[in-house]
């Protein structure tokens, strides 16, 4: 019996509960068809909902450009950034885009090498969510400079006058950091689809979707070999990305913890970095995973089980910045040093005392209620918690760069910081960016991990019934 | 083919021009190159240049030189210019023979203000004037500027001044104006010129006093009337009071051990104000002969000592700076020092109603209303036993002081002095010349000559009169040379409306402003740096005014236009000034030596005044001081009466007590705001006479209650870009019978203003930027300065040092005698080529200064010290800047120099976060002036312009350095103290700012490195800053209780 002429009826999209990873009644092929459909199916059958985040996505990423071109016609003061504060959104959201993107590194090579069955749902979206957070972050460094046209002299060329970058500077370890997280994500979240790719084209609706499929899929045919020298091929990858999750971030806490400044200068800052950019890269997993498994009826696929995990990984990463926090503001005081005593003091007193009170409610506060199960296990909630810590986690930043700045040694060069909306335009652009880039990859790619989830449901089966054998 | 074949023929410049003309390309050059090398060329060269002699023994190179004679005499005679007539200058430096591009030359001139004139040297590259110094060889400079001079430049090539003659608003020209004027004259002088009036500011000038005497003579009903909103009338009127004559007092600061100042801010304006405040600062310069050597101290708990206490090691645990550079030879440092015990330094008491540059450096400052200084004048005579004088109580604290101000004064008769503010009424003046005298004070630190001023009339009066002949008709022709009486008149006087009752108007004045805007005719007047004239400096020293370059525009001088009123023929302000000298002087033949020696010198010899001896007599009695609240006007510090105001620089110049820019604000203290409910940016409505005008709030600690300080100069409505708009016009409260202080009702109005500030904090916050001591405390712990912070020690580090062999540049600031003045700040803007960004980007904290004044407030709200701090790069040894750059735009040199390539930078602003002491600016948007013309001309050539995206900051003026080096090292020898001076420390009135090699034990600033009081801002951060400071002493009165 031929799989294609066969009439599969997919079981209901049911979340099956957070004990569960799939859905029941789930075969190697309904899990094909099911994850498939989303992108083989008609244009006219893409869920409304879609169509609606798709067009205010759309829309809000012409901010971007508009603020970008305005940007670099009239040069970086159309922002608010001034002296002493010399950065302002633009670092903010670089170090937030970059956070946001190593949850997707986590759970694609670190729950890899753990072999954490639950992450087989969600590595493909969230690999996406990190090469396009990457992406919106990379834009700033080159946004942000006073002669953008020139940012290429970051990079180690070979230049006529064999004037290389300074390697001292923090910000050229970021160009390092970042073109190497970027390569191997992309690298890693592409070796990941191939298989993927080689589905699609063998059930592909139309000509061109065959066409286009076949191409990127790589000649791949499913053959014994093929599939052994690919699962070395992921695991080496994973082992490859799995220290990016600690290094990219580290060294993205370099910018502030190598310079003097109080509120910088303080080595806490990369495992307190790391913990954070897991935090919001899971805050941003579920933002993005609960909408869509809802409008493309994946509950099944992707269950309570993963929002669950997602949720206490939030937790627990939660801690650790709390912990970060307060070791920062303890040894603030210990060390006796009046700028840092100043400096912390500042934080919560001074004229950014609200952002620091939101801080503390978003990062510290609230996530405390996800130790109640039953609020982990409501869904509106968790998107909601989500949101919250995703600006929680931009507020530190805002805290961390902004008001560190604005008072520091010498009183006579203390400022204040006020976005213009530029700086708003551009951080609401490159949000609408990614969504835009999110909702079409959503669309145009296999979202879930085909193989990987027969992989977990044979693995499911095998436990069950240890004997059967499931032919596909 | 030769141009002729008599070589005995002269050479006829007129056949070379019709022989090149047409020809073109290869053509031309062949021709030229026939032309040079003809016989008759070749023969009247040699007539020419004789002193080409030692060229003439080798046959090659004779050659060689006549071609190039040759071909630029050519050359210069097919340009097709007109002829301009002969007017030589003289420079100061150099001979025009030594003329290089890339060499600036010096021109020696003067700039009146304050009714005198200050001597400068004028630097003209390339026949563009770009910077003004002051002229060493000037009394009222030796060598220093203040702001307004330095911000002058920025006025020649200011595209908004008046370019051309205009008639009715329509262009007209000179040969016009000079028709309609001696038609109009011709018509007056038929009855001996009544009806013509002639309306001047202070007059200085020796040839246009002449002049006016010969007007005077010719048309002996013509009246000179005088008015500038800021003069220094009350000085004329007070010594009238005193001695019966218009004398000028001329003070001797270097002779006085105690000062005490009637709201006199004599270190901010009048005509001597840049000699005064180097006299007052070498009496207060302090130093020792302790060399500076900090030891970690053994009881510190700080950590800086890494494992077991360090040893004392008296060199290796010193200052990074000295420790590869030999310390100063105890000698020198001797013979430059005084030991401690016998270190002294003078004492000033200052009485003022609004905080001061003076008031800043006051060992004793005492909060008075303006209104009420009179009574301490009163009471400080009769205390010093001046005969008919009561004391009068004014309800402060100075009251109780005043017994113990005497007897100091008293304690040093003969070697004090008692200085009344110009904008003090005149009896306040005349006691003051009495107390002087009292106190045995005359012809040690004052002295009286005959005043500067050529017609020193009661300028109020004589404005009066003018406009009360206006209003009865009795005015025919007016004519108002220099100044702006439409904006500057009290309102009281309605000038406007009596002007247009007169026929004929007409109005000299470089901008087109309120003034012109009412006149029948305007001419532009000519800027002081391209024209001739002469003016008087504080002491009377004659300058005979030079100019840089042709006048831009169709400018003219006072001079000029009364040439034609005295019925003379139309003269150039060239002839006019040399022919009144040539008549001044009886030996024709000795003229030129003697013209040009004045124009080199920038002085001419022999013409300070000498003083007079006089007897001061008490005035009858004291204006009363005002009951309730008051409102005192004074002059801004920036734009002074308004004639700056389109003056960008100046504009944006921070006042040193507000730090604001671009606005005139109302001064109160923080219990009249209070009072009033009012805080920073509120505006409020003064009420005063019937008339009233709205100002926003500045609360300034330290202000008098119950007063409030206007400034004048704002507030206008015409005249350039940048004049009209700003502020608010105080003269519109103004009254001519209380032109200084008036009574007045302050009202909440509940709108607000927007006021850009560079500084946002105002005190030093727990922190210890400035180090302060009193001499006493000195005296007994030299080591103060570095108690708080300590100095991180050598052997902490795990990096080699680096050997700074070569030259090792380093800067030391005395705090203690950095009035705050600012004037570092414009001189460098000038030489640096620094931008003009606005008050929006000034109020974001976008200023582009290099070197900023910080100010604090310090104690007690109501009654603060207030201390000043120039802050210029420190460049670091060990820089934070350099350290994060990702492009390495900013390096370090071998001699110590932090270097910004500013064509490297892509302006990631990273050594800006990183700077503790934030001396970086960035050019966030394009603020340089790419498109006006005109300003191409201000502009420093040595000094990149920089463009958008680039961060900038202070180089310790590397161009200064490197043409001091290349000018060394073509001479084989190393680079001398003295010979290299940044701009901030050239203008600096007090020489608190030096810079020197730190390598060269001799070099001023390795001595001032040396000394107990010595230390880096934030050292403790281990920058090793290069710029260090000198810590701020007080010498207070030990019997009054407060400072």
């Amino acid at each position: 019996m031929k799989i294609e002429e066969q009439e599969h009826v997919l079981p209901p999209p049911v979340d099956p509960g957070p004990d569960k990873v799939i859905g029941p009644g789930h075969d190697f092929v309904t899990v094909t068809e099911e994850i498939s459909n989303v992108v083989l199916q008609p244009l006219k059958k893409t869920p409304k909902e879609w169509f609606g985040a798709f067009v205010v996505a759309f829309v809000v990423m012409q901010l971007l450009f508009i603020s970008a071109t305005w940007l670099f016609y009239k040069g970086v003061g159309v922002w608010g950034i001034m002296i002493p504060v010399a950065w302002g959104f633009a670092i903010v959201n670089f170090v937030w885009w970059i956070g946001i993107g190593h949850a997707g590194t986590l759970i694609s090579a670190i729950l890899l090498l753990l072999k954490q069955d639950w992450r087989t749902s969600i590595n493909r979206f969230s690999e996406a969510m990190t090469l396009f957070a990457v992406a919106c972050a990379g834009m700033f460094p080159v946004l942000h400079t006073g002669r953008p046209w020139l940012a290429y002299w970051l990079l180690p060329y070979p230049s006529s006058m064999w004037l290389w970058p300074q390697p001292r500077s923090p910000l050229i370890w970021d160009v390092f950091a970042v073109s190497t997280y970027a390569t191997v994500s992309l690298l890693f979240w592409y070796v990941g689809l191939v298989p993927d790719l080689a589905t699609m084209r063998d059930k592909a609706k139309t000509q061109w979707q065959k066409v286009i499929f076949g191409m990127l899929c790589l000649g791949w045919r499913g053959s014994a070999r093929h599939w052994s020298r690919y699962q070395m091929a992921y695991l080496l990858l994973g082992g490859l990305a799995t220290p990016l999750v600690v290094s990219v971030h580290t060294v993205v806490s370099f910018d502030f913890a190598i310079s003097i400044v109080p509120g910088w200068h303080t080595t806490i800052f990369p495992p307190y970095f790391v913990a954070g950019a897991i935090y919001s890269g899971f805050a941003m997993v579920l933002s993005l995973a609960i909408p869509a498994r809802k409008w493309f009826n994946l509950e099944d696929l992707i269950t309570k089980r993963h929002l669950e995990c997602c949720a206490k990984l939030m937790l627990g990463t939660g801690l650790i910045v709390a912990y970060g926090y307060s070791m920062e503001a303890f040894i603030s005081w210990y060390s006796g040093d009046i700028y840092e005593r100043f400096m912390y003091w500042n934080r919560i007193t001074g004229p950014y005392g609200v952002c620091y009170a939101l801080l503390i409610t978003c990062n510290i506060a609230l996530p405390q209620l996800l130790w109640i199960r039953k609020l982990r296990l409501n869904v509106k909630f968790l998107f909601f918690m989500s949101l919250v810590v995703n600006c929680g986690m931009w507020l530190e930043r805002f805290v961390i760069v902004i008001v560190s700045l604005h008072r520091d040694f010498l009183p006579s060069s203390w400022g204040i910081y006020i976005p213009t909306k530029w700086d708003w335009a551009t951080l609401a652009g490159t949000v609408g960016f990614f969504l835009t880039m999110m909702l079409l990859f959503m669309r145009t790619l296999p979202a879930i991990s085909i193989f990987e989830v027969r992989e977990v449901l044979h693995h499911l089966e095998k436990e069950e019934s240890p004997g059967l054998e499931v032919v596909s | 083919m030769t141009i002729g074949d008599n070589p005995s023929k002269p050479l006829d410049i007129s056949k070379i021009r019709a022989k090149l003309d047409g020809s073109k390309g290869p053509q031309y050059w062949k021709s030229l190159e026939e032309v040079a090398g003809s016989e008759e060329v070749q023969a009247f060269l040699e007539d020419e240049f004789p002193n080409r002699a030692p060229d003439w023994l080798d046959p090659v190179s004779r050659r060689t030189a006549f071609k190039v004679m040759a071909a630029s005499l050519a050359l210069a005679g097919v340009s097709a210019c007109t002829k301009q007539p002969k007017e030589l200058i003289v420079p100061y430096v150099r001979q025009p023979e030594d003329f290089l591009p890339g060499k600036p030359l010096f021109y020696a001139t003067a700039m009146p203000m304050f009714g005198g004139a200050i001597g400068l040297l004028a630097e003209s590259h390339l026949g563009r004037p770009t910077k003004i110094e002051g002229n060493p060889d000037h009394p009222g400079s030796l060598g220093a500027t203040d702001h307004f001079a330095q911000a002058s430049v920025l006025d020649l090539w200011d595209p908004d001044r008046s370019q051309t003659v205009t008639r009715y608003g329509d262009i007209s020209n000179w040969v016009n104006f000079v028709a309609a004027l001696s038609s109009a004259r011709d018509v007056l002088a038929l009855k001996n010129g009544e009806g013509l009036r002639i309306l001047t500011e202070t007059v200085n000038s020796p040839t246009v006093a002449d002049l006016f005497k010969t007007i005077k003579e010719n048309l002996p009903a013509v009246k000179w009337h005088v008015w500038e909103p800021a003069a220094r009338n009350t000085v004329t009127r007070g010594a009238q009071l005193a001695f019966g004559r218009a004398v000028e007092p001329v003070y001797h600061f270097e002779n006085a051990d105690v000062i005490v100042s009637l709201d006199s801010d004599f270190f901010s304006h009048g005509p001597g104000h840049v000699r005064y405040a180097r006299d007052w600062a070498d009496q207060r310069r302090i130093r020792t002969n302790i060399t500076h050597s900090p030891q970690p101290k053994q009881d510190r708990q700080e950590g800086y000592q890494a494992g077991p206490a360090a040893p004392l090691r008296n060199q290796a645990a010193t200052h990074s700076e000295e420790d590869k550079s030999p310390s100063p030879h105890p000698a020198q440092v001797q013979a430059e020092g005084k030991p401690l015990s016998e270190a002294d330094q003078n004492r000033m008491y200052v009485f003022e109603n609004a905080p001061s540059i003076t008031g800043g450096l006051a060992d004793h400052r005492f909060i008075v209303k303006a209104s009420q200084v009179g009574q301490i004048a009163q009471s400080l005579a009769a205390a010093l036993g001046v005969a008919g004088v009561q004391a009068a109580q004014t309800g402060t604290p100075a009251d109780a002081a005043i017994a113990m101000v005497a007897k100091d004064l008293q304690a040093h008769k003969g070697r004090c002095l008692v200085i009344a503010g110009d904008f003090q009424p005149p009896e306040v003046h005349a006691l003051a010349h009495t107390m002087n005298q009292a106190l045995g004070n005359a012809g040690k630190t004052v002295a009286y000559i005959e005043s500067l001023d050529a017609n020193p009339v009661d300028q109020v009066e004589s404005l009066k009169e003018l406009v009360g002949d206006m209003n009865g008709g009795k005015v025919d022709t007016l004519l108002i040379l220099g100044g702006n009486p439409v904006y500057t008149v009290p309102a009281d006087l309605d000038f406007a409306g009596a002007m247009k009752k007169v026929k004929l108007r007409m109005h000299l004045g470089a901008y087109d402003d309120e003034t012109s805007l009412l006149c029948h005719w305007h001419v532009p007047e000519a800027h002081y740096l391209e024209t001739w004239n002469d003016a008087r400096g504080y002491d009377g020293t004659v300058t005979i005014m030079q100019p840089l370059i042709d006048p831009l525009y169709d400018g003219k001088t006072v001079a000029e236009v009364l040439t034609i009123v005295a019925g003379k023929p139309d003269q150039s302000a060239h002839e006019l000034v040399k022919g009144y000298w040539q008549g001044r002087h009886n030996d024709d033949a000795d003229f030129t030596p003697f013209w040009q020696t004045s124009l080199h010198d920038g002085i001419v010899k022999g013409t300070a005044s000498t003083p007079v001896d006089l007897s001061a007599k008490a005035p009858g009695s004291i204006p009363p001081p005002v009951q309730g609240f008051e409102v005192v006007f004074r002059p801004d510090s920036s734009v002074w009466d308004g004639r700056f105001a389109n003056n960008g620089w100046l504009q944006e110049m921070p006042k040193t007590i507000t730090t604001l820019t671009w606005d005139n604000t109302v001064w109160v203290s923080p219990r009249t705001a209070e009072k009033l409910g009012v805080g920073n940016e509120d505006v409020v409505e003064i009420k005063a006479s019937g008339r009233s005008v709205k100002g926003a709030i500045w609360v300034v600690p330290g202000h008098a209650d119950e007063s409030a300080t206007i400034q004048l100069g704002y507030g206008r409505s015409r005249g350039g870009r940048l004049a009209s708009g700003i502020g608010y016009n105080a003269n519109a409260i103004r009254t001519s019978n209380a032109l200084w202080v008036i009574g007045a009702d302050l009202r909440k109005t509940g709108d607000s203003w927007r006021l850009a500030s560079v500084q946002h904090t105002q005190t030093m916050e727990e922190r210890e930027p400035i180090r302060i001591a009193t001499l006493a405390e000195y005296k007994k712990n030299p080591m103060f300065v570095n108690e708080s912070e300590p100095v991180v020690p050598q052997y902490l580090t795990l990096y080699p040092d680096y050997k700074y062999e070569g030259y090792k540049w380093g800067m030391s600031i005395d705090l203690d005698t950095c009035t705050g003045c600012g004037t570092c700040v414009i001189a460098c803007q000038a030489e640096n080529n620094i931008a003009v960004v606005g008050k929006i980007e000034v109020r974001k904290g976008r200023h582009m200064h290099w070197i900023r004044v910080d100010r604090y407030f310090h104690g007690n709200l109501d009654d603060p010290e207030l201390y000043f701090q120039p802050v210029p790069c420190m460049m670091c040894e060990n820089a934070p800047c350099e350290l994060v750059c990702p492009v390495a735009a900013t390096v370090h040199s071998g001699e110590g120099l932090n270097q910004m390539v500013y064509n490297r930078c892509v302006g990631t602003r990273y050594c800006s976060n990183n700077c503790p002491y934030k001396v970086r600016r960035f050019n966030f948007l394009l603020y340089s002036d790419w498109y006006t013309q005109s300003l191409y001309g201000v502009r420093n050539p040595d000094v990149t312009v920089r463009s958008r995206g680039v961060m900038e900051k202070c180089s310790y003026c590397v161009q200064r350095i490197n043409s001091a080096k290349i000018e060394a090292e073509r001479e084989e020898r190393r680079v001398r103290d003295g010979e290299i001076t940044p701009a901030c420390a050239q203008a600096c009135p007090t020489q608190a700012i030096v810079f020197g090699d730190i390598n060269d034990p001799k070099s001023r600033v390795a001595q001032l490195k040396a000394q107990p009081r010595k230390y880096g801002l934030l050292q403790e951060l281990s920058t090793r800053p290069r710029t260090s400071y000198l810590g701020r002493l007080t010498n207070p009165n030990s019997e009054i209780e407060k400072g």
